[in-house]
């Protein structure tokens, strides 16, 4: 097999031709290392650190992934290599250890490319806020890629790597997959081991997969996923998963709730009417499939966000308190912060940490302080046990339909990924404008259950200022139901038929202000593998 | 609703130096962000119970046993300060 | 006597003997090279997680048990944010509202709660330093963060310094027992701060408290205790008012300072840490824990009183001292094969007032020259009569000095009780001829003129004669 024809090929099919030995895994990790360096790519600036080299090549096309180089989100601790969380704080952090997830990935045969920019510490919805450069969207370079996992979501969808690891706290994983064109699942929290993630919230981080399809995503989330006992809150997945193959979608019964559609209205940001067109799509060809849809209420699901960004940044605040200039990162250099400690403390941390870092910081440790902590992460964690309650009802048939009616049981949900496609750099400026990106995907943060998002269209008419970029639907089911969440997604991904390739045909060149404006972008730091 | 004091209450409590420009700013967006998040106060959490944890997990204890600890140049090996004991900062009394 | 009645509750911090950490695997061991006993978690790297040590669990089940404490069926971590060098997380990894333990009490002190925690790390003072621009530098050496401690806090019920080093001393020997600590405060694995206010007699309200830290040995904390005391009714007595604040003893000088914060505003901002599951106790837990406990010094001393007939005060001794109360069973069983056996009563005893003033510091030897055997051979020679009280002090003296058997010894050096009335019966007559005038007044009802007849007769047995038997006899001899 050539090379050239590498680019069509699903991780899996790629992982199929090297068991069959009609890939070398060496080659195979030279064309994408090659591919990621081509200028066109360097400018998507998806990648903050690259491989020399394939780790111990040889024994590669034996192993389950087949040798398929994976994309890293930076958060992810890699021995050997820089583990940065996209934060001037951890700029050349070589950590001492391999996160499990990244581990679990290389011992299932798929090495290490590189690490993917990130939103600093995870925290953003479109990879602005990188120490290391704004990342761009392979569909359109003015526009965002999503967040905070999009520099893993623009590598796969312009083909720069098979397949990439990220991290989803409130939506990470889900809104730049689905501005990118590509599929990206959230898993169950506690099915991936959050060992060696560096944490931004750590009752919600959960680490998955962004991949070109959903068998795809279901073969690495089957390598990631599991117990880990240096994660006392991991618990893995109760049974191994199997690819799937469903094609039909007869017995399915999908609730779309009233709180996560349209008629959530201004409150939700206002879906982009190209997002309802083709939301509405997606279900009329579920049905054609053989599926039920039911309309259903979530009555909490519209607190979910102002919930969320209460408990996520009070998390935040007190896990970020490590970043002290101690033992590692970033420590001011400045007279006083050598002299005396709380300048040390206060000089480093401000220096080190970008500024939604520091808002965020700020608010979590407003909400926790003497005096508010009732009413707000009090409160919170109240409002996150009725929207992980309202969940839980609609699974088990015990949920309410939109009109106040029992409604029938509901196997899983469907919502659009995200109100809008992707924006212009820079477009966004107001915090909780960003946040309401946020909106359809937070809801399953707090409940901990599994959520994918798969393309299911492009968005305008040609000519339109935002024609043809793509994008996603979400299906979120119970907790633990990946095996099955993944049966309908494929079932539901075969007769949308989205085409990816255009995101990986480079273009959008030639855009003067582009170059250049990637930060560190042309300046990938290379090593050796991890 | 977040005044200048307390921002620059929660920066020290944060340990953040901030600039006069960022504690004018983050007055007024933390205040705007609050806006927003006290929808929650709507929430009737009568007799609900907070959600610390997902409670998926269970039997979560480590075995007492020993595992290698770090070399001690590796563990040092990140330090921005350090000598070849250990790391290094400005005294607390100082 | 004080108008002022002081109360008095106790914080104890007690570092577990586990083999690894609280939150990981990484050994615990004290005096190691700096910075060797560290891993991931224990130095907060990005990405580390804690896993909590089941051991340390087990242990604080064992303590809350031995306290009569409630356990809880789920209890919860908590993280406690602030900044310092030697917590390197920004947050210590405690418990708050739901802790392992609730309640209790020991003798007479009640327990408010037991929890688990880690410890901090060390701050080492190094000078200046030409690495940081020869400005004062502290060296942070990991190896003790991450220990895992419990935290016994006691309901305020201490009514004095001494009181509270006594009970402290109870607890210690306890948690000894309980072989869950080395319990040794020189070395900061038990660790205690006081909180002390003062109320006038008869009142029931409780005054401002102030907190004592640093007092790493109980005369620190009996004199700091004592100090404070002292310091808080001369304020009142001033006519001024006690500040809530914290105190450090200096031991050195004797007196009490107040300490700096660790920050300006505490607001520790408490909140359920999201990396630990609840830790669920099942019932399977409890009883193994249980099963672990051996007798401890409170139940220890109920048993001496109540079944070997101890009082109240020997008793105690013999149960709160670990050492102590070793060697008394050992004695009490070596006792047991003598004919006839001695009481174990007279053993205690000999053991508390003869032996312990005269080889305190080898009771921990099982007594060196004295081994608990050879105390229970000389006690049954003296229950059978065989050696007088003055006869066996002398034969013990022998037995410390040099070892021996001490029927030997006693046979050796002509110290045998004196078994021969005739021989007694002459001493007296000889004795009472010596000393006329205090016979006559004794024969005029002066008891305690017959000192003199009872010390001659003692010079002349050499100590060999029984007192008692002595006395008798004059009087008999005197027709009284």
């Amino acid at each position: 097999m050539g090379v050239s024809d590498i680019l069509e090929l699903s991780a899996e099919a790629t992982a199929a031709a090297a068991h069959a030995g009609e890939l070398d895994p060496g080659e195979l990790f030279a064309f994408y290392r090659s591919r990621a360096q081509e200028p066109e790519a360097l400018e998507l600036n998806c990648f903050c650190w690259l491989a020399a080299g394939v780790p111990d090549g040889s024994s590669a096309a034996e192993a389950p992934l087949g040798g398929v180089p994976l994309g890293v989100k930076d958060l992810f601790c890699t021995a050997g290599a820089p583990s940065q969380s996209g934060s001037l704080m951890l700029k050349g952090y070589i950590p001492p250890y391999t996160a499990t997830a990244v581990q679990r990935a290389l011992d299932a045969g798929a090495p290490l490319l590189g690490k993917t920019n990130q939103d600093e510490f995870a925290m953003g919805s479109s990879t602005e806020h990188c120490a290391f450069g704004a990342v761009r969207n392979p569909w359109d370079r003015n526009r965002v890629p999503g967040g905070s996992s999009g520099g893993s979501a623009a590598a796969v969808a312009a083909g720069l790597v098979p397949w990439a690891l990220g991290t989803d706290t409130g939506g990470s994983i889900r809104q730049p997959a689905s501005f990118c064109g590509i599929v990206g699942l959230k898993p169950t929290y506690g099915a991936v081991s959050r060992h060696g993630m560096i944490a931004f919230a750590s009752s919600l981080d959960q680490a998955g997969p962004l991949s070109r399809s959903v068998r795809d995503a279901a073969l690495l989330l089957g390598a990631i996923a599991g117990r880990d006992r240096r994660d006392a809150t991991s618990v893995g997945l109760p049974e191994p998963l199997a690819l799937p193959q469903r094609t039909d979608l007869e017995g399915v019964t999908f609730g779309v709730a009233r709180e996560l559609s349209a008629q959530a209205g201004a409150q939700a940001g206002g879906i982009e009417p190209g997002v309802q067109a083709a939301f509405e799509r997606a279900l009329e060809l579920a049905m054609s499939l053989g599926a039920r849809i039911e309309e259903v209420s979530l009555p909490h699901a519209a607190l979910a966000l102002s919930a969320y960004y209460v408990l996520a940044p009070a998390e935040a605040s007190s896990n970020l308190a490590r970043f002290d200039g101690v033992r590692f990162g970033h420590r001011s250099g400045d007279e006083r912060a050598r002299r005396e400690l709380y300048a040390m403390y206060a000089q480093s941390r401000s220096e080190g940490f970008g500024a939604e870092v520091k808002r965020r910081i700020m608010l979590g440790t407003y909400v926790l302080s003497a005096g508010y902590y009732d009413a707000y992460y009090g409160q919170a964690q109240k409002v996150r046990t009725l929207i992980a309650e309202d969940f839980r009802r609609l699974f088990a048939g015990e949920g309410r339909a939109a009109r106040g009616a029992a409604a029938p049981k509901v196997d899983f949900l469907l919502t659009p990924t995200a109100a809008t496609v992707a924006f212009e750099l820079g477009a966004v400026q107001s915090p909780w404008q960003m946040y309401l990106n946020d909106y359809f995907t937070v809801p399953m943060s707090l409940a901990g259950i599994p959520a994918i998002s798969i393309p299911c269209g492009l968005s305008g008419k040609p000519g339109d200022s935002a024609s043809g970029m793509p994008i996603g639907l979400q299906i979120a089911g119970p907790a633990f139901s990946e095996g099955p969440l993944l049966e309908v997604a494929h079932a539901l991904e075969q007769a949308l038929g989205f085409d990816g390739s255009p995101a990986r045909r480079h273009r959008g060149l030639g855009h003067a202000h582009v170059n250049g404006a990637g930060g560190e972008a042309g300046g990938i730091h290379q090593g050796g593998p991890a | 609703m977040i005044d200048r004091a307390q921002v620059l209450q929660i920066a020290q409590l944060a340990r953040l130096d901030l600039s006069e420009e960022e504690v004018e700013r983050y007055a007024r967006e933390l205040s705007e962000i609050l806006t927003h998040v006290e929808r929650i106060a709507a929430a009737d959490v009568t007799d609900v119970a907070p959600t610390a944890h997902l409670a998926l997990a269970e039997g979560t204890l480590r075995a007492d046993e020993v595992q290698p600890s770090l070399a001690r140049a590796d563990a040092l090996a990140g330090a921005p300060e350090a000598s070849e004991e250990g790391f290094l900062v400005p005294s607390p009394q100082a | 006597m004080s108008a002022y009645e002081p109360v008095i509750g106790l914080e104890i911090h007690v570092q577990l003997a586990t083999a690894t950490k609280m939150f990981c695997s990484c050994a615990v061991a004290f005096g190691a090279e700096p910075n060797t006993l560290t891993c991931p978690v224990c130095l907060g790297l990005p990405g580390a997680l804690p896993v909590a040590n089941a051991q340390a669990v087990h242990f604080g089940l064992m303590i809350g048990q031995a306290l009569g404490s409630e356990l809880a069926p789920r209890s919860i971590f908590h993280r406690k944010n602030y900044f310092y060098p030697d917590l390197p997380k920004g947050y210590q990894i405690s418990q708050y509202d739901e802790p392992l333990c609730r309640g209790g009490e020991l003798e007479g002190v009640r327990i408010h709660r037991v929890h688990l925690e880690e410890d901090a790390a060390k701050l080492i003072h190094v000078g200046a330093s030409g690495r940081i621009h020869g400005s004062e530098t502290s060296l942070v050496d990991f190896n003790r963060g991450g220990t895992p401690l419990v935290e016994i806090v006691t309901e305020p019920d201490l009514r004095s310094a001494e009181q509270a080093g006594a009970w402290l001393r109870l607890l210690r020997a306890t948690l000894r027992e309980l072989g869950v600590s080395d319990v040794n405060m020189e070395e900061g694995s038990l660790r205690a701060d006081a909180n002390v206010s003062i109320r006038p007699v008869g009142s029931t309200q409780l005054g401002v408290k102030t907190e004592l830290k640093n007092m790493n040995s109980f005369r620190f904390l009996e004199r700091g205790i004592a100090a404070e005391i002292a310091r808080q009714e001369a304020i009142v007595e001033g006519g001024g008012e006690v500040a809530q604040e914290t105190l450090h003893f200096d031991p050195a000088s004797g007196s009490l300072e107040v300490m700096r914060s660790k920050e300006q505003a505490h607001d520790y901002r408490y909140f359920p840490e999201p990396d630990l599951p609840p830790v669920l106790i099942s019932e399977a837990m409890v009883k193994r824990a249980r099963a672990a406990i051996p007798e401890l010094p409170s139940a220890r001393a109920r048993r001496l009183r109540e079944t070997l007939a101890l009082p109240e005060q020997l008793a105690r001794q013999l149960a709160f001292r670990g050492e102590l109360y070793a060697y008394f069973e050992a004695s009490l069983a070596a006792a047991g094969a003598l004919q006839p056996t001695p009481e174990p009563r007279l053993i205690a005893t000999w053991l508390s007032e003869e032996l312990l003033p005269r080889a305190a510091g080898e009771l921990e030897t099982q007594g060196g020259n004295v081994p608990p055997a050879a105390l229970a051979q000389l006690v049954a020679l003296l229950a059978a009569g065989r050696l007088s009280v003055g006869g066996a002090r002398q034969v013990l003296e022998r037995m410390l000095a040099e070892g021996g058997d001490p029927a030997q010894i006693a046979a050796a050096e002509g110290l045998e009780a004196l078994s021969d009335e005739g021989e007694l019966a002459r001493m007296v007559a000889e004795a009472i001829a010596a000393n006329p005038q205090a016979a006559e007044q004794v024969r005029a009802g002066e008891g305690k003129a017959i000192g003199p007849i009872v010390g001659h007769v003692m010079r002349a047995s050499r100590g060999r004669a029984d007192g008692q038997a002595v006395s008798a006899l004059i009087r008999e001899q005197l027709g009284l």
